[in-house]
C-alpha cells in the first residue's frame, strides 16, 4: 500500500521501522536518564562556559585593553570568531531551507539538529561584535531609535550597520522556522509524557492537535519560510564579507569576497554538522536515521565548497599578480610567505588539501576519516579568517606601523567559553526536543524506508547496513 | 478552547492509504467529517477533502511589502529629509546602499508576520491547550472525527467497519 519507489534511491531509514518504531527511537532520548557520556560532556560544557563567562567579564570590567589589538590590528580574535561562528551558522539554513526546496530528503535526518545548530553558533557569533565596541552598555546605540541627540541616525550606508540587521534578521528567522518545525514534535512528547513533563510540553507544542487544516498550514509556511530563508542565509554572508570588501585595505577589497564567503560559510557549517552528527547518532543511538547515506551526501557538500574556496583562493591569488597593483601583489606575498605563514598553510592545507580525499567513494562513506576531516575542516576556516584578518592588518600601507598580534588569555578565554556556550546549549537541546525530526521523517518512511526500497523491500538487510553495523 | 462541550464520533486507522479511500468513502456517501488527524503531513489529504489552499502565502507578500516599505521609506526620509549627510561624497538619496537593509526587513517583516499569522488562524499559542482525542494521533494513528450532534451514528458505525478503521470511539470534548 504505497507508491512505487525507484530502486536508484538509497534508503534514508534503515531497521524497517513502523511509524510507532520512529516516535519510540526518536522521542527516547528525551524519556530517559541522560548517560554517564552525556553528564561528563555536559559538566565539560559548562566548566568551558563559565570560564568564558568569566573572561567576557574580565573583558568588561577592565575594557578591551585586556585584549593585545594595537593601533595597527584593530581586529584580532574577535571578529575572527565572530566570521567563524557565523559560518557555523549557515549549514543549518541550507540543510532546512535550501534543500526543502530542493526536495532532498536527506535533510530530514539532520535538519532539526542542524537549524539548532545555526541558533546556537549565532549566540556565540552575537557575543564578539556586541563585547569589541568596548562599552556593550552602550550597544542599543546601533539600533535607530528616536534619541535626544537631534535625534540623530545611524549610518544606513555602513556596511557594519547592515551586518548589524543581518544578523538579528537571520537569528529571529531561524528561530521562528526552527520552532514551528518544533511544535508537531513537542506534541508528540506530550502526548506519551506524564507530570511536569506533560504540563511542560502542553506549553511548548502550542495546543497542537495535528489536525488536517493545520498541517495543511503547517507546511505552507514551512515552504514560504523556506523560500525567505534561501536568499537570506546567503545574504547574511555576503553582507559579513561586505564588512572586509567595502574598505580600502588591500587583500580585502576584493569582489570574489561574497561567493567565496558564502561556499566557506556552507564549508565549515557542514563540517561542524558532521562533527555534532556523528557524536549524536552514536551516543543517542540514532545511526538508523543518520545513515552513512547522510553522511555521504553531506560529505559530497564538502567537497563541493571546499573545492570552491579552493579555486577562491587561487583567483585572488591570480588577480593580485594581474593587477599589477604593488600593494595588492604585497598583501598577497605576505599572507602566504610572512610573518604568519603557518596560518596560510594551516588554511591550506586544511581547506583546500584535505577535502580532496572525498572524492573517494570509501572515505566520504568512513566515520573516522569524515570525523577527523570536520574537525580539519573547522580548524582550517578558522585560519581563514586569520589569514583574512590578522595577516592583512598586521603589514598595512606605513612600515613604521607594522606589528604582530597575538592573543591575551582573555581574548582565548572568551573564545574556548563560546565553545562551551555552544555545546551546553546543544547539549540541553538534545534531552529536551527530538533531535530528528519526528514528523518530517514519518512524512519520508515511505519512500525512503529500506523496506520500501529496491531488493530490500524482500527483507533482505543491504551491505551499507551491514558494513554500517561493522562500526 | 472550545467553549461549548461536543460529543465526538471517531474511529483511527493505522495507515494513511486507508484514511484517504475511507475520506473518499465518506464523501461518497456524504457524511459531514467534523476533523481529520494525522501525525505527519499526509500529501493528498487536503484534496480528498476539499480544503481550500492556504492563503498564508499571501499574507507573507503582505507583510513583506510592508518591510520593504519601511525599511526604504525611512532611510530615504532620514537621509533627503531629516538629517541629510553626505557620505563618501555620494548623493543623499543612495540607493543602492539601502538595498541589503531594506531586504532584511523585508524578510523580517514577512516572516514574523506569517508565524504570527498562522499561529493566530489556528487558534496555537503559548498557553493554548486543545482538547486531544486520542494520544496516539500524534504517534502512529490516522483519525477522522465526526460530531455526534445530528449524525446517523449507525451509519458511521457501518462507515467505519467497511472502510477498515482499527477502533472507534466516543469522547466528549
Amino acid at each position: 500500500m504505497h507508491a512505487p519507489v525507484a530502486p536508484v534511491r538509497t534508503p534514508l531509514i534503515e531497521g524497517h521501522k513502523s511509524y510507532h518504531n520512529i516516535t519510540e527511537d526518536l522521542c527516547a532520548p528525551t524519556e530517559k536518564a541522560p548517560s554517564l557520556a552525556w553528564i561528563i560532556a555536559f559538566v565539560v560544557s559548562v566548566a568551558t562556559m563559565t570560564f568564558g563567562l568569566f573572561s567576557l567579564a574580565w573583558t568588561i570590567w577592565f575594557g578591551i585593553g585586556s585584549w593585545n589589538l594595537n593601533r595597527t590590528i584593530g581586529w584580532g580574535y574577535d571578529i575572527t570568531n565572530f566570521v567563524w561562528w557565523i559560518g557555523i551558522g549557515h549549514a543549518g539554513t541550507l540543510i532546512s531551507a535550501i534543500l526543502l526546496l530542493f526536495r532532498q530528503k536527506w535533510r530530514t535526518g539532520v535538519n532539526r539538529a542542524a537549524e539548532a545548530m545555526t541558533i546556537f553558533a549565532v549566540i556565540c557569533a552575537g557575543m564578539f561584535p556586541a563585547t569589541h565596541t568596548g562599552r556593550p552598555w552602550f550597544d542599543f546605540f546601533m539600533f535607530p531609535y528616536p534619541n535626544t541627540r537631534g535625534p540623530l541616525w545611524v549610518n544606513f550606508n555602513s556596511p557594519l550597520l547592515w551586518d548589524l540587521f543581518a544578523i538579528s534578521t537571520y537569528f529571529t528567522v531561524s528561530l521562528l522556522f526552527w520552532y514551528t518545525g518544533l511544535v508537531p514534535d513537542f506534541a508528540t512528547v506530550r502526548d506519551r509524557a506524564v507530570g511536569f513533563r506533560k504540563k511542560l510540553y502542553n506549553v511548548l507544542s502550542f495546543g497542537w492537535t495535528g489536525s488536517a487544516k493545520h498541517w495543511q498550514r503547517w507546511e505552507a509556511l514551512s515552504l514560504v519560510l523556506a523560500g525567505l530563508a534561501t536568499p537570506l542565509v546567503l545574504s547574511v554572508h555576503t553582507i559579513v564579507s561586505f564588512d572586509f570588501a567595502t574598505s580600502v585595505i588591500p587583500g580585502w577589497h576584493t569582489t570574489i569576497f561574497p561567493p567565496y564567503f558564502v561556499a566557506g560559510a556552507i564549508f565549515s557549517g557542514f563540517a561542524m554538522v558532521q562533527t555534532l552528527m556523528i557524536i549524536t547518532r552514536k551516543i543517542l543511538n540514532l545511526q538508523q536515521y543518520i545513515t552513512i547515506n547522510h553522511i555521504e551526501s553531506m560529505n559530497k557538500v564538502i567537497l563541493l565548497t571546499g573545492t570552491i574556496v579552493g579555486v577562491a583562493y587561487l583567483t585572488e591569488l591570480f588577480i593580485a599578480w594581474y593587477s599589477g597593483y604593488l600593494y595588492e601583489q604585497f598583501a598577497f606575498f605576505n599572507r602566504a610567505m610572512g610573518i604568519y605563514w603557518w596560518s596560510y598553510f594551516g588554511m591550506m592545507a586544511c581547506n583546500v588539501l584535505s577535502p580532496q580525499l572525498f572524492w573517494v567513494k570509501k572515505y566520504r562513506r568512513s566515520i573516522y576519516i569524515t570525523f577527523l576531516m570536520s574537525i580539519f575542516v573547522n580548524i582550517g576556516m578558522w585560519f581563514e579568517r586569520f589569514v583574512i584578518i590578522a595577516t592583512t592588518l598586521a603589514r598595512d600601507y606605513l612600515p613604521s606601523s607594522w606589528s604582530y598580534y597575538t592573543p591575551t588569555w582573555v581574548e582565548i578565554g572568551i573564545y574556548v567559553g563560546t565553545l562551551g556556550i555552544f555545546f551546553t546549549l546543544y547539549l540541553l537541546f538534545t534531552r529536551l526536543a527530538p533531535v530528528v525530526a519526528v514528523a518530517e521523517v514519518k512524512h519520508i518512511l515511505k519512500s525512503a524506508g529500506d523496506q520500501y526500497i529496491g531488493e530490500r523491500a524482500k527483507g533482505t538487510q543491504g551491505s551499507e547496513a551491514i558494513h554500517e553495523s561493522a562500526h | 478552547m472550545s467553549q461549548h462541550t461536543k460529543e465526538v464520533f471517531y474511529g483511527l486507522y493505522n495507515d494513511e492509504e486507508d484514511l484517504l479511500h475511507a475520506i473518499q468513502e465518506a464523501n461518497a456517501q456524504h457524511l459531514d467529517i467534523m476533523d481529520v488527524y494525522t501525525p505527519f503531513p499526509v500529501h493528498g489529504l487536503d484534496k480528498v477533502m476539499h480544503l481550500e489552499e492556504s492563503r498564508l502565502h499571501i499574507a507573507g507578500f503582505i507583510f513583506g511589502s510592508l518591510g520593504f516599505l519601511t525599511a526604504f521609506g525611512f532611510m530615504t526620509w532620514v537621509f533627503t529629509r531629516d538629517w541629510p549627510i553626505i557620505f563618501g561624497g555620494k548623493p543623499y538619496w543612495s540607493v543602492p546602499a539601502f538595498i541589503p537593509i531594506t531586504f532584511e526587513l523585508t524578510v523580517l517583516f514577512a516572516a514574523i508576520g506569517m508565524v504570527v499569522s498562522f499561529y493566530t488562524v489556528c487558534g496555537l499559542g503559548p498557553g493554548v491547550s486543545n482538547p486531544i482525542l486520542d494520544e496516539r494521533i500524534t504517534d502512529d494513528k490516522f483519525c477522522i472525527a465526526f460530531e455526534t450532534a445530528d449524525a446517523d451514528l449507525e451509519a458511521l458505525k457501518a462507515f467505519f467497519k467497511k472502510t477498515g478503521a482499527g477502533e472507534v470511539h466516543t469522547k466528549t470534548i
